[in-house]
């Protein structure tokens, strides 16, 4: 004899083949959607911490040779309050960041190089920017004050459609799961009526019959979020093996987007068949329910 | 156990399938109900074991007024009927020990105490070795049978048979009245509905003879037991 099982014969219903390969399609695309939004908070939240902290004074090409101006610039950059330190780039590191750009060949008496100056801030201080940019002004005629507010305003700008973007695809992949479950419960409880009519007549509350059809879809969505997990998975490592294999200038600069995801990350990531499942089973169960209330 | 007043009964909007039914099945009651294809047998039977509702009249069943009971609560009243279907609707993938079990699983009732129950039923229709079979492998007489196991294993108050003896040969329709016959001997009130007006003469049982939808007046062949 079976162990007690489900009384409605799902085998013969197409929903068998349709809601996994469904589920995988949801899973997969909503795991590099999810991946891309963990992703981009991380790079958001590093950015920021990386530039917030930093400015950078660049002295014109023409007053290079004169320390004068340097030294000024210096001694107003360490008297303001709330500067943590105020170092110079020498020219053997400018020349090592142009490099790439323009090749080692070149000497610094080849170019008209901007004298640059590395500026920290103090994390617990306060800098007016307005009044050391005044100041520079006057020490050193032509010396700007970068804070890359513009570079990080653009950066949070882009992060953030990107982000919107990727969350409205979840969204939209969320309620393309639920019309999908619907719609194929729906054509379920059509393929199974005599078995249910058979179940209803017997006593069989509502909730008795939902819950078979609960089962069913729970059983078939974890099957294809756990497949479509996989996918996703293998794609992003595939993403991350791709992105590294362009990287240049050390590792900082990849051609393709880089993902440093984090074992947190993976696991946000393998809930997404559990909610895939637990989706199916509410929307079936709701629509069983509903189509149910029909019956004498 | 079963009265009706004036019942009428249509499908949709569809034409009137049954006029004025007016009867009267006191618990312990053995009746037959024939007629011509077409005359209402199938329908009154649904509206017997609450597969439909009608569309007047009073229908009572168990002492209550089905136009004041919630739809919640017919559940626990079709739990007292037992139905038996021409095409036996036994469900495929199933075996007949989980075919039979059906009605005890849906009522909840507890794995360990519903074994023996099964058993007991399929040794009562003879196919105490056939618990593993599905319908498919069963004849239609052993499929009938499995199918009036599952409609009793609850001990109804209320069996109703739709031409049970519809797909099996003569002396297989006997076997099963004679089955029927020993249910209604233990208190279940039975309707069947039949073609076999012979098979209903033989046991002698009172007739409810339907046509066009209305109620000839009872032919009863001897009192209900």
């Amino acid at each position: 004899m079976n162990a007690p099982g489900l009384a409605i014969p799902f085998g013969r219903g197409g929903s068998n083949r349709f809601l996994p390969a469904l589920t995988l399609l949801m899973v997969f695309l909503a795991g590099l959607a999810l991946a891309a939004v963990m992703d981009l908070e991380r790079a958001l939240a590093r950015w920021d911490a990386s530039l917030t902290g930093t400015l950078t004074v660049e002295l014109p090409a023409a007053t290079t040779t004169n320390d004068k101006s340097l030294d000024a610039a210096l001694a107003v950059l360490h008297a303001a309050p709330g500067i943590k330190s105020a170092t110079p780039i020498d020219e053997a590191t400018t020349m090592k960041l142009i490099a790439p750009w323009l090749g080692a060949a070149l000497s610094p008496a080849d170019l008209e190089l901007p004298r640059l100056i590395d500026v920290r801030l103090d994390p617990g201080g306060h800098a007016d920017l307005a009044a050391v940019r005044a100041q520079l002004a006057t020490a050193a005629p032509g010396a700007t004050l970068d804070d890359h507010q513009l570079w990080l305003d653009s950066l949070a700008r882009f992060a953030r459609s990107a982000e919107l973007t990727a969350i409205a695809v979840l969204v939209l992949i969320g309620g393309v799961a639920v019309i999908s479950v619907s719609f194929a419960t729906r054509t379920g409880l059509a393929v199974h009526r005599d078995t249910i009519e058979l179940l209803h007549l017997m006593g069989a509350r509502d909730s008795y019959v939902a819950r078979q059809f609960e089962r069913q879809a729970l059983r078939l969505a974890l099957i294809g979020g756990a497949i479509g997990l996989a996918l996703a998975a293998a794609a992003l490592l595939a993403l991350s093996q791709a992105a590294s294999a362009t990287a240049f200038l050390g590792d900082s600069v990849t051609l393709l987007p880089a993902l440093h995801l984090r074992g947190w990350n993976w696991a946000v990531l393998a809930v997404l068949p559990v909610i895939a499942g637990l989706v199916a089973m509410a929307t079936a169960r709701l629509t069983v329910l509903t189509t149910l209330r029909r019956l004498p | 156990m079963v009265r009706f007043e004036n019942v009428g009964m249509r499908y949709g909007t569809g034409p009137e399938v049954l006029h004025d039914i007016t009867l009267r099945l006191d618990a312990g009651s053995f009746h037959f109900l024939t007629g011509p294809s077409g005359a209402g047998k199938t329908s009154l039977l649904r509206l017997i074991a609450l597969a439909e509702r009608p569309s007047r009249g009073l229908v009572s069943l168990f002492g209550e007024d089905l136009s004041r009971v919630t739809r919640a609560a017919l559940a626990p009243l079709r739990r007292k009927i037992g139905i038996v279907f021409q095409d036996f609707r036994l469900i495929p993938h199933l075996s007949a020990f989980d075919n039979v079990a059906l009605p005890l699983r849906v009522a909840g009732t507890a794995e360990a105490k519903l074994r023996s129950n099964v058993r007991e039923m399929l040794e009562w229709v003879d196919l105490a070795d056939k618990l593993d079979a599905k319908p498919p492998m069963l004849s239609g007489g052993q499929q009938q049978r499995v199918a009036i196991a599952r409609a009793v294993v609850a001990r109804p108050k209320l069996l109703v048979a739709d031409e049970p003896t519809g797909n099996v040969d003569d002396v297989m329709a006997l076997r099963l009245m004679r089955l029927f016959e020993e249910l209604n001997k233990l208190g279940t009130t039975l309707v069947i509905a039949t073609h076999n007006a012979a098979l209903a003469r033989q046991l002698g049982r009172p007739v409810l003879h339907l046509e066009n939808g209305e109620l000839a007046a009872p032919k009863a062949a001897r009192a209900a037991s």
